[in-house]
């Protein structure tokens, strides 16, 4: 979340909406752990990482919907092996995520 | 009082505040059932006189909740945990995420020296509070260690006997004088410490040394074993930054438990 705070207030300061998303449970292996942040604007401004930059693409679409319904929920993302170009973990675990506007 | 907040600042400016003052505490958000998206800041101990701040949006859940997640911010995790609307145990219509946000290791270097520069710098990359240490007023300066938290002149064992109770597991100390006068003490102080990890600069011809004269004080031979003498992986580090690299992950592999051996050639999963 630290290192995101400053990108979140500049974005504010020119009144864009904002979503932030946070790792909050793992199954498996991952590569970022619980309390890993992104923020994303509604022009698809990207602060901050959650993964290794497996499913950062997924998150922005994501937490862009988050903005547009103005409602928060848990994404999971899932290594998937079947289909070849589903997002996910390369590394085989399930990163849980929960994303909402920043309205707080 | 508890789950008061000061009305015309909100829950995100009250986190961006308390990380500024490198505050501990918990961000408490309900991810899962009702009121999703609900909020509360949880203190370590009383802050005078408030547990914590904000409500999930039920005093009980409000309760159970914040004395959990103190016990999490105590052990320095992040993670989920499911309640009854009123906070039950072994429900799971509401899911918190707790993140903890806990003050930054510290990294002490004793010793103001050319490859104390480095570690200052790899230190800081890692997030640790970096403090430099040297009781020679000319080498520390903020001057030579511009990134360093603090840099203070003192003799080291002095500094450590005063402010080595704040030293825990995930703190370090790293010992780079490789000069009997400052080291040896140093040792002493930083063992009677809880600290972490205890990394000292030398060849193995001044650590045989300095094993001898830790002997002669009195070091016994358990609490030797809790030194990284001579400091560091054995990487092939040649440069300042190389070495401040080996040592920073000798630090990363001591608080793991991991081999420190290259991943092509182990099995398993790479994180745990």
């Amino acid at each position: 979340m630290k290192e995101i705070v400053k990108d979140i207030r500049r974005w504010q300061k020119q009144d864009k909406k904002i979503a932030v998303a946070r790792v909050i449970d793992l199954d498996g292996s991952g590569p970022r752990l619980p309390g890993a942040a992104m923020a994303v604007t509604e022009e698809g401004e990207v602060a901050g990482s959650v993964s290794g930059g497996c499913v950062e693409g997924a998150v922005v679409l994501e937490a862009l919907e988050v903005i547009k319904n103005n409602k928060r929920h848990i994404v999971s993302f899932g290594y998937s092996d079947e289909e070849a170009f589903s997002v996910g973990l390369t590394c085989g675990g399930t990163v849980h995520l929960f994303i909402e506007p920043l309205d707080w | 009082m508890n789950g008061k907040t000061q009305k015309d600042i909100s829950i995100f400016d009250r986190v961006e505040e308390l990380l500024n003052e490198e505050e501990s505490f918990a961000l408490v958000t309900v991810v899962k059932g009702p009121p999703a998206g609900e909020k509360m800041i949880v203190f370590p101990d009383q802050k005078s006189g408030v547990d914590f701040e904000g409500s999930l949006g039920n005093k009980d859940l409000d309760r159970v909740v914040s004395r959990d997640a103190r016990g999490e911010l105590a052990a320095g995790r992040s993670g989920v945990r499911n309640y009854g609307e009123s906070g039950e145990a072994r429900e799971e219509t509401v899911q918190v995420f707790v993140e903890s946000f806990i003050q930054p290791p510290q990294l002490l270097i004793v010793g103001a020296v050319d490859f104390t520069a480095a570690l200052v710098k790899i230190g800081k990359v890692l997030g640790y509070r970096v403090i430099v240490c040297d009781a020679r007023e000319i080498f520390a300066t903020t001057q030579r260690f511009p990134l360093a938290d603090e840099v203070i002149v003192e003799w080291p064992n002095k500094l450590i006997e005063k402010t080595g109770q704040t030293f825990g597991p995930r703190d370090a100390v790293c010992i780079l004088t490789h000069d009997a006068k400052f080291d040896v003490p140093a040792i002493v102080s930083a063992l009677a410490t809880d600290v972490g990890y205890i990394g000292v600069m030398g060849s193995r011809k001044t650590h045989e040394d300095r094993i001898k004269r830790l002997q002669e004080v009195g070091v016994e031979k358990e609490e030797m074993e809790r030194l990284r003498s001579p400091i560091g992986l054995d990487i092939g580090s040649r440069t300042p930054e190389e070495t401040a690299i080996s040592i920073v992950a000798e630090i990363i592999a001591l608080r793991t438990g991991r081999s420190s051996t290259s991943l092509s050639e182990t099995k398993g999963p790479i994180h745990d």
